[in-house]
């Protein structure tokens, strides 16, 4: 029951990371590595706006959302807009943006911030308390997680299938230049999938960081996640980031609980160059296959 | 009319193509233009660690190790198609095989070091293999994951020093055998490349980058290829990694740092992509601008970033194929 309960709540949050990447590259194919890089960001406004500005929690979520959706829109304007199409410069320029990011918050002493030092950045659950389900002690936290994931995910799907924004952003992702001809701005929607794609990575962050606390290694570690669970899916396709996020959501806190916490990376390496090997294109991934891989 | 149309026109200087294109070299002159470009950076190479002083010559090693990187990083980004995004791999791979060697086995440098270039190269190609069917994003995605997972692997299985390393490696017999032996590498394998790119290989590599299902239709495997290309690369990383656990006299965690991947990155871009000998000098130049910045501690890791965006964004043809087009053609303004 442990295992079905935290496993649950370990794939919604890889859900929850995976959904705002797996978004912008379906919409406008560019790599967002800059993904992780916001996560902390936003984990880190929200905090220094709580504690050094004392605003009220919500207000300091909503003000940093909006700075993240702000930053991607920023990202995409003055420096992707320039290199699209070129894989590796996209690549190489949004990763650069992130370590900007994030070895820059690393830095101490910088406009009032005192950098980022140990487990001192410690956002507040939304809600303190446990629950008992099952004979297993869930907090709050975990059930809000699980609560939002499902909210995001179902949010999306209308937003994607019931809007007029939602369906052009789909109609570039499905042909670029048929969307065109009929009226889409290709360079629009993909400022606003990114600038949606990082609201969704602050997102994340604000629901899952009150377990623990806002450092700067969990911007790598939540990039690679993103990634391990798009390559797993299929890049850019939705359904399978979901369930490829609750494979390794499951894989890992099953190989936890039987052999030990250090384990979880070795699996996920082991369960990525396992699912390469036998379907380089991931569980899901359909679209443009023959083009993308080979 | 508002003002008058202008566009610059370029045309290739004319001992350009009497000495590239014919190679009927008729005048000092002609062979000194072939010639010259390769002797400055050989010499200058060469005489470096003779001007410089000791913390400086510790400085040229690193340069050289990271020129390693870059060249290996332009070769297959621009020649293969492969983007790897994991250049730190290649460093840790070969430090810690030549590293352990050292400290389990007790063998001298002189023969760690090579064994590890080849054995981390195979390592290198085999832990790549999977992934060489994915071109594009996808290789760059999965090859950044390896060094960090290299990390918590080690970290996990509690070996090879876990997280303190190995100190105490054996070191280079002095200096100089140490500063050129990361130069004569350097050069060597810059010119070998360059030969390479030209060969029969090359030129599939090239066509792999270009279009690799062609390339398959003509009945190549493309995945051999491209595991060939991956061991070439390798194969300078993992040198560059060898000699490095020797130059500190210590492995550890950190030979996967970060600064392994992204520095040759922003040194290939600032360079030039594309072109081997931008990726080169890119290295000498970011690497003792960073040790200069040392002050900053991880701002330093921030400049690079700004740097490689600065040039991507407003130059992305980068120092050295700007350098070269003003050597062989002249360009002037003219009226449309």
């Amino acid at each position: 029951m442990d295992i079905v309960i935290y496993g649950t709540v370990n794939s919604v949050i890889f859900a929850l990371i995976a959904v705002g990447f797996t978004l912008v590259y379906g919409v406008s194919r560019i790599p967002n590595f800059a993904h992780g890089s916001i996560y902390v960001l936003v984990g880190f406004l929200t905090w220094s706006f709580v504690n050094d500005l004392k605003i009220n929690y919500a207000l300091a979520i909503l003000i940093s959302l909006t700075i993240a959706a702000g930053l991607g829109f920023i990202i995409y304007r003055l420096i992707l807009i320039r290199l699209r199409g070129m894989a590796t410069s996209e690549i190489i320029a949004s990763f650069a943006v992130s370590l900007i990011i994030l070895e820059g918050l690393r830095m101490q002493g910088i406009a009032g911030f005192k950098g980022f030092i140990g487990p001192f950045y410690v956002l507040q659950p939304f809600i303190e308390g446990k629950l008992i389900i099952f004979g297993v002690f869930v907090d709050y936290q975990r059930l809000i997680i699980i609560g939002g994931g499902f909210a995001v995910v179902t949010f999306l799907w209308f937003f994607t299938h019931h809007t007029k924004m939602g369906l052009s952003l789909r109609a570039i992702a499905q042909d670029e230049r048929a969307a065109m001809m009929l009226g889409v701005n290709s360079d629009k929607t993909a400022m606003i999938s990114l600038s949606i794609g990082s609201a969704l990575a602050g997102l994340a962050a604000v629901i899952i960081l009150p377990l623990g606390s806002v450092t700067v290694e969990a911007g790598y570690k939540v990039l690679i996640y993103a990634l391990a669970v798009c390559i797993i899916g299929g890049l850019g396709s939705w359904a399978g980031a979901v369930l490829a996020s609750f494979v390794i959501g499951f894989a890992m806190k099953i190989s936890t609980a039987l052999f030990g916490a250090v384990w979880e990376s070795v699996v996920l390496v082991g369960t990525i160059i396992f699912i390469l090997l036998f379907r380089p294109s991931g569980l899901l991934g359909k679209q443009k296959e023959l083009e993308e891989r080979v | 009319m508002v003002g008058e149309e202008k566009r610059k026109k370029r045309l290739d200087r004319s001992i350009k193509v009497r000495t590239e294109g014919l190679y009927a070299l008729s005048s000092w002159g002609e062979m000194a233009y072939l010639i010259m470009p390769r002797l400055v950076l050989i010499l200058g190479l060469l005489v470096l660690p003779l001007i410089l002083d000791m913390y400086w010559q510790r400085v040229l090693c690193s340069a050289g190790i990271y020129a390693l990187l870059a060249l290996g990083f332009d070769f297959l980004a621009e020649y293969v198609g492969l983007v790897c995004l994991g250049g730190a791999f290649f460093i840790g791979a070969g430090g810690y095989i030549s590293g352990l060697l050292n400290a389990y086995l007790g063998w001298s440098p002189l023969l760690s070091i090579p064994i590890a270039t080849i054995a981390g190269a195979v390592i290198s190609t085999l832990v790549l293999l999977p992934c060489l069917r994915l071109r594009g994003i996808y290789f760059a995605i999965v090859s950044f994951m390896f060094p960090l997972f290299s990390v918590y692997i080690i970290i996990a299985l509690n070996v090879f020093g876990s997280t303190e390393g190995i100190s105490a490696l054996a070191n280079l017999p002095n200096i100089w055998v140490e500063q050129y032996l990361i130069l004569g590498a350097v050069i060597l394998s810059l010119f070998a490349l360059r030969r390479l790119v030209i060969e029969d290989i090359g030129v599939i590599f090239q066509s792999i980058k270009d279009n690799d299902q062609a390339v398959n239709a003509s009945g190549i495997n493309i995945t051999a290829y491209k595991a060939k290309a991956v061991f070439i690369a390798s194969l300078i990383g993992c040198f560059g990694g060898a000699y490095l656990s020797h130059l500190y006299g210590w492995l550890g965690l950190s030979l996967f740092a970060m600064d392994f991947s992204i520095l040759p990155i922003a040194a290939s871009v600032m360079g030039g992509m594309g072109s081997l000998v931008g990726p080169v000098l890119g290295a000498f130049i970011l690497t003792p601008l960073s040790e200069a910045l040392r002050g900053f501690g991880q701002l330093r890791v921030v400049l690079y970033c700004l740097i490689l965006i600065g040039f991507m964004v407003y130059k992305p043809e980068g120092l050295m194929n700007y350098l070269e087009r003003k050597y062989h053609q002249f360009e002037h303004w003219e009226k449309v």
